[in-house]
């Protein structure tokens, strides 16, 4: 009888077990914890969530466009800016003085650990910057005191003072004038910080906490990061523009390339950083792959200063001698487009006329005959071995460099360098030849022209080609100076032409990012320049129901356009 | 039975002392210092270095040392892991509930779906149901795990797309960690999303514990063939026939219950078998359990974690093993008064 029994037991078991889970997924018909949340899989851990320390693309995306808010933010291409937090800014004094009035309704993120008493004010913003500009400042070296794109595009010695005016209005007093310096507040490391969280962390001796535990004004709020495991967000409600659609933005941190594919595939993740094999993503019916050309480029520098690369016949030859559509297809598998100058087609300075490079030996031949080296030469080529973005397989690349030199009477030696050594030794010159790229912090086409190839950059150690041309340095100076797009765009090109003429620098390609996502993912992420954004992503289930209920009261003007996305 | 429950525990110390002896000999026999092994603490200064020593009374001959060695490990003192320099025991204490869940409702398909088929083998003793379900079994004996983890993943997430292919639980759900047990943390915790957070977890747990289950149920189909005919061919089970029971009668009153008990004293052993492949199976499904941590540490050269991680791994299997005997001697009056305990 007791077997019976137990069989009648087991059977139960079974039952009940099912009828949970089949009243778990109809539960009231409200929508799923799922429908109002996304996984964003991501490539790696941040190192830091506060942007200004690093230069790192995985901390940019996990923290500038989701945890704070910039002072003035990119709108469209790139070429002009928006208000942000500042309502409206005017530039006086020949472009010394900068003031912006801030917006007088902008809430700091309520958390766990900080409660904001008051709206953003003047003392937030001088804080911010402050704390990056004025080594003398309490929380200069919190953290190490490290902020490499201030000082890359020189912000310190641009910016003498900012004095705030009254609560909400803030005036910048520049050394000189500098159109780029609007571009980098509105850059993905220029973000606002709390002064009062600030105070607070000072009372209680905890100062390193302002970069771990982030407070800021932007549309999701941090709630718990696990080390190499997760970082989970909570929408900001109070957010000064519209809230974002999803309640919950989960980054899910899958370093293995295999790892994010399986996860996107299994409906794991709703969104996946650098996705890998695009022809199984673009098979699927429910999902989609998206790029972006971003703004970099992958190149072969000389170093001037060392025959034969003082010669710009030399150079040009071998620009020639280059076929660079197979080292798209081998190198970057498609995955880039070509590039005929530093800049790429996103970029609004962009110059169509820029006559497109040709492969062609016989002509590369004939210019090394012209400069003397008929009988062909040796060169080493520098690389370092380390995927980047713009250059995903710098070996591969020098190989087919090498061979397709070896027909022009070139000998090329490989010399590989592990990270670190490879930039100091470049700074030092001790080079011929290199493949390196810059990826661009700004959208603006000065963070190209500058900091690759100015006279002063050779100082700095960012011109590792050590080509100084007076007439470049003249003409990407009268580009700062202008506000009239036309005529920077005009003396960009002109630049440009001049580089194609000198060749200190062979551009290659400018590659694309990329993504994927399951179809029911609406809304922009990617951002042809800096970070994900994800304040205006959302679930179709969720719109739809959206749709039905009342509208939020609208909190912005409709004119003002989020950060970038296009 | 206070005999029995004495035998048990005594054979439980001896075989921890021996077990605390070999991980005790792990640090000598590991490179680098035996304190750093010991404790794990690469970045320790000068003075730390001589307070551990003090600690682990190193000055002293090497049977107090493991006399000491035993005292910091009874204290749940376990050292810094090398590679993350966390707590060991922190670790473990996180870890090792997610591998009893796994392991558990493993167990727990493999004796659902190994013991009723071993039952209809036997029925059919010789048949071709007979044939068919040890041919199954011998399949699923001889198929490596990791390679059945990664078909049922492409074949069940991937391609079919019902279950999850990593990790415990969605990302989204935000479970409280009360007894680590997931399930019973689920049901505990306050969440809106309560059910959905449990239909979530059993989809997350169906495919790794399935692909584990896999080997110890094609043991437990042929354990379960081999004490039924047994059972089937003993006088009493005649004599119940004799006395005109149907068949159904004799198999559900009488066969049953005497060959589940036999398949009992077996569950213990086939615990450590199954734990070694949910170690692996973890890995593939990304399970945040004790085995992939074990792993892990193993990859990263870490002496102290995969030290305590073994002692403790087999501490835990040790007492699995003492429970099933316990299960074993209250169902069956007769192993309780067996002098010459069979362990």
């Amino acid at each position: 009888m007791k077997g019976v029994l137990l069989m009648n037991y087991i059977k139960l078991m079974i039952v009940s077990l099912l009828s949970l889970l089949l009243s778990a997924c109809n539960e009231e018909g409200k929508l799923s914890l799922s429908e109002r949340s996304v996984i964003y899989c991501a490539e790696g851990s941040p190192e830091t969530f506060n942007p200004q320390l690093v230069t790192s693309g995985t901390t940019i995306d996990a923290t500038s466009n989701q945890l704070y808010d910039k002072l003035i933010s990119y709108q469209g291409d790139g070429s002009s800016l928006s208000p942000a937090l500042a309502k409206s800014w005017h530039v006086t004094h020949e472009g010394k003085k900068v003031t912006f009035y801030l917006r007088k309704d902008v809430v700091f993120h309520h958390t766990g650990y900080f409660t904001p008493s008051r709206l953003l004010n003047a003392d937030d913003v001088i804080f911010s910057f402050k704390r990056v500009l004025d080594t003398e400042h309490p929380y200069h070296f919190v953290s190490g005191g490290n902020y490499p794109f201030f000082k890359n595009s020189a912000l310190s010695d641009l910016i003498y003072d900012i004095e705030k005016i009254n609560d909400y209005t803030v005036r910048f007093h520049l050394t000189h004038a500098d159109n780029s310096f609007l571009a980098n507040l509105a850059a993905d490391f220029s973000i606002i910080l709390s002064a009062e969280y600030a105070e607070q962390l000072t009372k209680k001796k905890t100062q390193s906490d302002i970069d771990t535990h982030p407070i800021g004004t932007g549309p999701f709020k941090l709630k718990e990061y696990r080390v190499g495991s997760l970082i989970r967000f909570y929408r900001h409600l109070q957010y000064w523009q519209k809230p974002a659609y999803i309640e919950q933005l989960v980054f899910d941190i899958t370093p293995s390339n295999t790892g994010r594919l399986t996860k996107l595939l299994a409906k794991e993740c709703d969104v996946v950083a650098y996705p890998i094999a695009h022809e199984k993503i673009t098979e699927r019916d429910d999902l989609s792959l998206e790029e972006v050309t971003a703004l970099n480029v992958g190149y072969l520098g000389f170093n001037t200063d060392k025959a034969p690369f003082d010669n710009k016949l030399v150079r040009r030859a071998i620009s020639y001698a280059i076929n660079k559509k197979t080292l798209l297809e081998a190198v970057y598998q498609g995955k880039a487009e070509v590039a005929n100058s530093l800049l790429p087609k996103t970029s609004w300075a962009f110059d169509e006329s820029i006559p497109k490079q040709t492969f062609n030996p016989v002509l590369a031949k004939r210019l090394l005959t012209l400069a003397g080296h008929s009988e062909g030469f040796t060169m080493d080529l520098w690389i370092m071995p380390v995927q980047k973005l713009y250059n995903p397989n710098a070996m591969t690349m020098a190989k087919l460099i090498q061979n397709d030199l070896k027909r022009v009477g070139i000998t090329v030696n490989i010399i590989s360098y592990e990270g670190n050594s490879f930039l100091q030794q470049l700074k030092r010159g001790e080079h011929q030849s290199f493949l390196f790229g810059w990826s661009a912090d700004t959208p603006d086409p000065d963070n190209f022209f500058r900091p690759i190839l100015s006279c002063s950059a050779t100082k700095t150690g960012t011109n590792t080609t050590f080509w100084c041309n007076q007439e470049y340095d003249a003409i990407i100076k009268k580009a700062l100076q202008t506000t009239n797009i036309n005529q920077r765009k005009k003396y960009y090109a002109q630049a440009m032409a001049i580089l194609t003429q000198e060749a200190p620098l062979i551009p290659i390609a400018h590659s694309k990012r990329y993504q994927a996502r399951g179809n029911n993912v609406i809304g922009d992420i990617l951002t042809p320049f800096g970070a994900i954004n994800f304040s205006q992503v959302s679930k179709l289930n969720l719109t739809k129901k959206k749709k039905l209920e009342p509208h939020l009261p609208q909190r912005i003007e409709t004119n003002i356009i989020n950060t970038g996305v296009n | 039975m206070l005999v029995f429950t004495l035998r048990r525990l005594s054979l439980f110390i001896f075989t921890m002392l021996l077990l605390t002896l070999l991980s005790f000999s792990l640090n000598f026999l590991f490179p680098g210092e035996t304190i750093i092994n010991l404790t794990g603490a690469i970045n320790a200064t000068p003075s730390q270095l001589t307070e551990l020593n003090e600690a682990y009374q190193t000055h002293r001959n090497i049977f107090w040392q493991y006399i000491t060695y035993l005292g910091h490990i009874v204290n749940g003192d376990l050292g810094l892991s090398m590679a993350s320099q966390s707590d060991i025991r922190a670790e473990i204490t996180n870890l090792l509930p997610a591998t009893i869940e796994l392991s558990l409702v493993a167990l727990l398909i493999a004796m659902l779906v190994g013991v009723p088929l071993g039952f209809i083998a036997a029925i059919k003793h010789n048949k071709l149901t007979d044939n068919l379900i040890l041919s199954v079994s011998m399949l699923g004996y001889s198929v490596p795990v990791f390679w059945l983890g990664l078909l049922a993943i492409l074949t069940f997430s991937i391609n079919l797309g019902w279950f999850p292919s990593a990790g415990q639980i969605s990302l989204l759900f935000e479970i409280e960690s009360v007894t680590g047990i997931q399930f019973i943390d689920i049901l505990l915790s306050d969440s809106p999303y309560k059910w959905q957070a449990f239909s979530d977890a059993t989809a997350h747990i169906i495919l790794p514990a399935c692909v584990i289950a896999v080997a110890p149920a094609t043991i437990f189909i042929r354990l379960a063939r081999t004490s039924m005919i047994e059972v089937l061919d003993t006088s009493y089970i005649r004599a119940a026939s004799a006395k005109g029971l149907t068949f159904q009668q004799i198999i559900f009153r009488h066969a049953i219950r005497n060959a589940l008990i036999k398949i009992i004293r077996h569950v213990g052993l086939q615990f450590a078998n199954l734990v070694t492949i949910a170690m692996v199976t973890e890995v593939i499904f990304s399970w945040p359990g004790i085995g992939r941590w074990l792993i892990e540490s193993i990859y990263q050269r870490d002496y102290t974690a995969i030290e305590s991680g073994l002692l403790v791994l087999s501490c835990f299997i040790f007492i699995v093993h003492i429970l099933t005997d316990f299960i074993f001697a209250a169902l069956n009056p007769l192993a309780r008064g067996n002098k010459h305990g069979t362990g």
